[in-house]
């Protein structure tokens, strides 16, 4: 896949984030363009997942900027305050690792729940909206079931609507995969593949190398809280400039 | 042995219409008040606030470490010497209610925090406050944790209102009382009382169980 070159829409920098003494991201930069797909690898405990929840305000930075292009924009310092940051969630939605759907609702309650009551956007045309795009991840038929009958990747699908639902103009996943059985991967990958062909821009933590290869433009490798590589996905993956960066390509792709 | 049963069904009367006009009133009315002062006192609990938690903390040790039927006289006869006169009927509910909210909030506060933080986290990602996080989110899950012991206080409280009797709120065991006063038949009259109690506390559980059922659904 050809890198897209959009405008920037996204822009990170400078991002610090300490949980007590551990220091888990030691000054972050990227930037997202508008199509641009994103995705975030390294090693557990490289800080990807914090910086991701960083963009959504789910985690306050201690120090650093992020930016959307015509807004909102936070600059996190020690006393920013959750509410400061949580109007990052205008531009963005957020896929969790562990989908997080809301057992005690329907599946139409639960990707409709957020455009009705906080967008409070007209009834009809949420309804509607969910129920096309519920029909496009194949789970029409599902939408009065509850999410405790629906199998891991069918939830995982339901997580993606929900964020779509927020007309985000980023999508934010959290490793979506790596709470299912593998047999069920794929399912939802398709559907990440299928959004990324149609434009969406989006910012992927994953560990599935060969997927990320195969849908983001970029890849950006952490390790111990730096950027330690950036740049378009085939050479990221394929040729990687750095030590680190090579070994632990080399270590995901050919495990044994 | 007739005319004892005789007295039993003599009695059922006078003692039911001291269960519904005693009894059950007194129990909704104390468990509904307990339990909005409850849900506030989990909230501070949880709170962030040392403050707030802290008087949270307090409220709830005074409450469970002293005897219900201290907090009663304490409202009913001890309040008088500071000037502060209640009639039997309001003490009854103030002291029901304050007692109920130091046991409910911790169930309250437990059930809150047994739902998992992501459920948060997915309420805040789609954009909604805490505050509504909490009521349209967390709440409806924590109910369903809530519901078994929330019922056990429930049906504590049906048998303590029975302690209203010492400060002269006429609730079914007052009855009992007056009726056997009067035909010194205690035994049966007191048995005829536990009967009823009884009979009002499986009724409560049978409501329980089909609460539990209906929240069931969605879960696995």
């Amino acid at each position: 896949m050809s890198p897209k070159t959009g405008s920037p829409l996204l822009t990170v920098t400078g991002l610090h984030k300490s949980f007590g003494t551990n220091q888990v991201l030691r000054g972050i930069d990227f930037t997202v363009h508008e199509g641009e797909v994103l995705a975030l690898i390294g090693p557990s405990g490289s800080g990807k997942t914090t910086a991701l929840r960083c963009l959504n305000g789910l985690e306050i930075a201690d120090n650093g900027v992020v930016a959307f292009a015509g807004g909102p924009s936070v600059s996190f310092h020690p006393d920013t305050r959750k509410k400061t940051a949580s109007i990052l969630r205008q531009r963005s939605a957020m896929v969790f690792q562990g989908h997080h759907l809301f057992p005690h609702l329907t599946v139409l309650q639960n990707v409709s729940i957020g455009p009705l009551e906080v967008q409070r956007r007209p009834k009809s045309a949420v309804l509607e909206q969910a129920a096309k795009l519920l029909d496009r991840v194949g789970l029409a038929e599902k939408a009065s079931a509850f999410p405790s009958s629906l199998s891991g990747g069918q939830q995982q699908r339901v997580g993606i609507v929900r964020a779509l639902m927020q007309e985000p103009d980023l999508l934010l996943f959290d490793e979506p995969t790596s709470a299912l059985d593998p047999e069920l991967v794929g399912e939802v990958l398709t559907v990440i593949k299928e959004l990324a062909a149609e434009g969406w821009s989006m910012v992927l933590v994953t560990h599935e190398l060969a997927f990320a290869r195969d849908v983001a433009d970029t890849v950006v490798f952490m390790d111990g809280g730096h950027v330690i590589e950036h740049g378009p996905a085939a050479q990221v993956l394929r040729n990687p400039g750095n030590q680190r960066t090579q070994s632990f390509v080399q270590r995901l792709l050919n495990p044994f | 042995m007739d005319e004892t049963w005789q007295l039993v069904l003599d009695s059922l009367w006078p003692l039911a219409k001291g269960a519904l006009t005693g009894t059950i009133p007194l129990t909704l009315a104390s468990f509904s008040l307990g339990l909005m002062l409850a849900l506030v006192v989990a909230l501070m609990r949880i709170s962030t606030s040392r403050v707030l938690s802290a008087i949270a903390r307090i409220y709830i040790s005074i409450i469970r470490g002293t005897p219900l039927l201290v907090q009663l006289f304490v409202i009913f006869y001890g309040l008088p010497s500071l000037g502060v006169t209640i009639d039997p009927w309001p003490s009854a509910i103030i002291a029901f209610t304050l007692n109920v909210a130091g046991y409910a909030a911790e169930i309250i506060r437990a059930a809150i925090l047994s739902v998992p933080n992501g459920q948060w986290e997915a309420g805040y990602t789609i954009g909604m406050s805490r505050t509504r996080t909490l009521y349209r989110l967390i709440l409806p899950q924590a109910t369903r944790v809530a519901i078994p012991p929330l019922s056990n206080t429930f049906i504590s409280l049906v048998k303590d209102t029975s302690l209203a009797s010492l400060i002269l709120v006429t609730e079914m065991f007052r009855r009992a009382q007056e009726v056997a006063a009067t035909s010194l038949e205690f035994m049966t009259l007191y048995l005829t009382a536990a009967a009823l109690y009884w009979v009002i506390c499986l009724v409560l559980s049978t409501i329980q169980t089909r609460m539990e059922g209906r929240l069931e659904k969605y879960v696995a």
